[in-house]
């Protein structure tokens, strides 16, 4: 597409930027069109989401099914040039300029570069968060920490370089046991005061966001190289906490939450794209269903301070329909709504299902939706569902009484039989010579061959 | 196994399900199914006509594993029936409900095989003497609810096979054949 001036940029399966350590949204905007006045060969992009980052401008493709996208670097930007009020600018679509040297190391010359705001979008806040994020000059502070994060995750022994401190001042050679002293009071000073600074108020904090998950990140990598090392010595306990800790630092995640102030009108769009991302590994943890609350609450807990309302939540997932996500949302006939993988189906729950209702226990005195949330190891509401959709299917039936609410699997049921019934001889057959005691599971067998053998008989 | 008397009872009735109607369209029709064979199975045997939802009904619950029918999943095992044309509601509560384990066209020709083989065919026998008489007894005649009787008897008159005339009394009524 671009491939010639502006390097491609990474999406994830939903469509959203694969986003640098570091990197933060600031603002999206949607058709917009990119194109250069002055260089016809520079390539004419047409109606696109611009996405404003710490570090880069990206442009979406959108309207293709499946998206793709460039970006300019901000710090290939050379110009910003201050907009133009005029008579004209009143009637034609807002539009504003920035230089930019493009191509590796500039190689390919400087570029007057246009941007045309086809949407309606407030384009003077847009160009002072564009002024903002171009002076911050974030990606410098991103290659720094960047380097710095990764050489503490590898947490090899040497990795005392000096090059990612560069910003501190004087610095004591590290050596010997003082020297790693010395290096670690250092650490807990400098964590301190960010834990410190994060919390003086929200505002800071969310400046803070990033700092913290690379903490996060940090602290979850001490923990796991210290359980691994001191595996022998530690008891099981202390690995429990651990283990918690490491979970919780995960679960901090979002570095770049997608929020109404960032994206503006496109919020419930991009939150869309960004859960969709997000959903997938909470996902494949719950076997290709979770609930929609679970899913509130992890999602919200992944973006800190930038809550979401249920509402937004709900819409978000409404959206999935219009983009190519493998995960839906799915509205069982009770009003549950769960959050399910497109790949999942219920055929392997039903399978599940159909061998826990079979046992000899199950079939004596039949199953309730929390021994199937046990088994299968779900929420007992969302076990409920299953049991009702498996009802549904003609594979179990109910037994209401005052004992409760009972399935038992469906002798009632002359469908399928042979598939079905099958496994409860073969199950009944073999325990019943193997246990006398358990003689009324017999009976329940031979009614069901009774009902095979001459169905329907008529009195 | 199971009895309830002499009655020999399904294997199915230790099925706690079997106690609940079935949502499930597919389910529940395969259990009324089985439950208006049993129904009527149980009431030819023991001879039983009328059954009452309110009173309790031997059939309509196991004591062995604590279950019994709700008053919905009765009423709607005998709507079953009465669409079959094997049952009668006798109010329009359907508190009561005539069970037909044979149909009155049925009831019908087995009096004019009664009269038949006992060489009734001109004769005149009050109705409580084919309901109680020594000539039907061990017949499937002997016993009958005299609303299924009476029934029959009208059918067969409209047919012209007898003649109902009234006693002196009103519970007191006659038939005079003519086959």
């Amino acid at each position: 597409m671009a491939g010639n001036w502006l390097p491609a940029a990474q999406l994830t399966g939903s469509g959203r930027p694969v986003l640098q350590p570091g990197e933060v949204e600031c603002s999206l905007l949607s058709s917009v069109d990119l194109f250069s006045e002055e260089t016809p060969s520079f390539p004419n992009l047409k109606a696109g989401l611009v996405i404003l980052t710490t570090h880069r401008l990206i442009w979406v493709q959108e309207s293709t099914t499946s998206p793709t996208a460039i970006f300019i670097p901000l710090s290939a930007i050379t110009h910003i040039f201050s907009l133009k009020k005029s008579i004209k600018s009143m009637f034609a679509s807002p539009r504003f300029r920035f230089q930019a040297s493009l191509g590796e190391k500039g190689t390919k010359g400087v570029v007057v570069i246009t941007l045309i705001l086809r949407g309606k979008s407030d384009i003077d806040s847009f160009v002072e968060k564009f002024w903002e994020a171009w002076r911050k000059k974030a990606w410098e502070d991103g290659m720094k920490s960047g380097s710095e994060a990764s050489g503490s995750v590898l947490g090899s022994g040497s990795g005392h370089g000096s090059g990612g401190d560069g910003g501190l001042a004087v610095r004591m050679p590290v050596v010997g046991v003082a020297g790693i002293l010395r290096k670690e009071q250092e650490m807990w000073e400098n964590t301190d005061k960010s834990l410190q600074e994060a919390f003086q108020d929200l505002n800071a904090l969310m400046n803070k966001a990033k700092e913290m998950v690379i903490l996060a990140e940090r602290m979850r990598s001490k923990l796991l190289s210290g359980s691994t090392s001191q595996a022998t010595g530690t008891n099981d306990e202390e690995i429990g906490t651990k283990e918690e800790m490491q979970e919780l630092l995960l679960s901090v995640g979002i570095v770049s939450p997608v929020t109404k102030e960032s994206a503006g009108a496109l919020y419930h769009q991009q939150l869309s794209r960004q859960l969709a991302d997000f959903v997938k590994i909470p996902l494949e943890r719950a076997g290709g269903m979770i609930n929609l609350i679970d899913i509130y609450c992890l999602f919200n807990r992944a973006r800190g301070t930038e809550l979401i309302s249920p509402d937004d939540l709900l819409r978000a997932c409404s959206l999935w329909e219009k983009f190519d996500v493998p995960v839906m949302l799915r509205t069982f006939d009770s009003g549950v709504m769960v959050i399910q993988s497109k790949s999942h189906s219920d055929v392997e729950v039903f399978t599940r299902i159909r061998s826990m209702v079979t046992t000899p226990d199950a079939l004596r005195s039949g199953v309730t939706a929390s021994d199937a949330a046990m088994t299968l190891g779900i929420a007992p509401a969302m076990a409920k569902e299953h049991l009702l959709a498996a009802e549904g299917k003609g594979l179990l039936c109910r037994d209401v009484s005052p004992d409760g609410f009972r399935f038992f699997v469906n002798l009632l049921q002359e469908v399928d039989a042979d598939d079905i019934f099958l496994d409860i001889r073969v199950e009944v057959g073999v325990a019943s010579v193997v246990d006398k005691l358990r003689e009324e599971r017999l009976v329940v067998w031979t009614c069901e061959k009774e009902m095979c053998g001459c169905p329907n008989e008529e009195v | 196994m199971q009895k309830l008397g002499e009655f020999k009872l399904p294997n199915f009735f230790n099925y706690p399900p079997y106690f609940t109607l079935q949502p499930v369209r597919e389910t529940r029709e395969n259990q009324i199914q089985l439950w208006k064979e049993l129904i009527i199975d149980f009431c030819r045997t023991q001879k039983i006509f009328v059954i009452a939802l309110e009173v309790d009904f031997p059939l309509f619950s196991n004591a062995a594993i604590e279950r019994s029918l709700s008053h919905e999943a009765r009423e709607a095992f005998l709507s079953a029936l009465v669409s079959d044309g094997r049952a009668e509601w006798m109010d329009k509560g359907h508190r009561k409900c005539l069970v037909l384990w044979h149909r009155i066209q049925d009831w019908a020709d087995l009096i004019v095989n009664f009269v038949k083989e006992n060489g009734l065919e001109d004769s005149v026998m009050t109705v409580e003497e084919i309901r109680s008489g020594v000539e039907s007894r061990g017949t499937e005649l002997h016993g009958i609810d005299r609303t299924v009787l009476m029934r029959a008897l009208k059918l067969l008159e409209h047919k012209g096979k007898l003649a109902i005339f009234k006693g002196t009394s009103a519970d007191d009524e006659g038939v005079k054949f003519s086959l």
